[in-house]
């Protein structure tokens, strides 16, 4: 049995409820991550937010960068963002004050952004743009181990720097106190 | 909905203002970095959607957006460390403590 592309009643399409759910998901838990005061709340919303995001990469028909994400961001980042969030909580936290007294202009600096980057977008015309099409797997791995294989393995020089430097920044000096 | 590139490119826009404004206004250094991550997945977001409706982009969209996941990944080692050896000296996480430059 198949699943009718179309709901029959509404005469919607199905990847179109499915793509307003995860939209909706996922910039309300985006706005969870900025407003809320406790800070181990606001990663496990980050957590919230990325894992919607993979679905709307699948949507869009990338299927290894939606995996990827689940992989690095909700495997590897928020773990890594929870675990600096417990090494920098003090008897006092939560602080009393999550924002700064800069807040309202950054908030009206936000909507400005925005507002005008839908406008940018609204008013341009993609000639180039056609329909959804889904990006082949193969293909992709093809680019990316021939055309892209530099890059490639500068990423790869770059993480193992990053994670060296890493744990020189964070390591204790001998004889520091906790 | 779905086969239009504007809603992905709309969507994108918003998760940047989002992490502009949580960047801008927290106080907490690791939610300023948490900031930074909603900022780079808008734009990785709207990376994907180019790849997917342009002909001429489709495998190198989704290349550049793993490059990117990858180099985000970087960041967010760094920083974070960076946070946790500052918060060794000054004993907080709040950026508008770090002040002793300005005395």
């Amino acid at each position: 049995m198949t699943i009718p592309e179309v709901i029959p009643i509404v005469n919607v399409r199905w990847d179109d409820i499915l793509f307003l759910i995860l939209a909706t998901v996922m910039i309300g838990s985006a706005l969870l991550v900025v407003i809320l005061r406790d800070i181990i709340r606001c990663g496990l919303a980050m957590m919230v937010c990325f894992g919607a995001l993979a679905g709307i990469y699948v949507i869009a028909g990338a299927p290894l960068v939606a995996a990827t994400q689940v992989l690095v961001y909700i495997g590897a980042i928020s773990v890594l963002v929870l675990f600096a969030i417990m090494l920098t909580q003090t008897k006092a936290a939560p602080a009393r004050l999550v924002f700064q007294t800069q807040a309202v202009p950054a908030a009206l600096a936000a909507v400005v952004l925005a507002i005008i980057i839908a406008l940018a977008v609204g008013s341009t015309d993609w000639g180039a743009a056609g329909t959804r099409v889904r990006t082949a797997t193969d293909a992709l791995a093809k680019v990316l181990f021939q055309q892209y294989v530099l890059p490639f393995e500068i990423v790869s020089v770059l993480l193992l720097a990053a994670v060296i430097g890493g744990v020189f920044l964070a390591k204790r000096d001998e004889g520091e106190p906790l | 909905m779905t086969n239009s590139l504007d809603a992905y490119l709309i969507l994108s826009g918003l998760l940047f203002a989002i992490g502009t404004f949580g960047f801008l206004a927290r106080r907490n250094a690791i939610s300023m970095l948490m900031s930074i991550e909603l900022m780079l997945n808008g734009v990785n977001l709207a990376i994907v959607a180019f790849g997917s409706f342009i002909d001429r982009l489709r495998p190198n969209a989704s290349v550049i957006a793993l490059l990117v996941i990858a180099v985000a990944a970087a960041e967010a080692t760094v920083g974070l460390a960076i946070v946790i050896a500052i918060f060794r000296n000054r004993r907080t996480p709040l950026v508008d403590e770090y002040d002793s430059m300005r005395q």
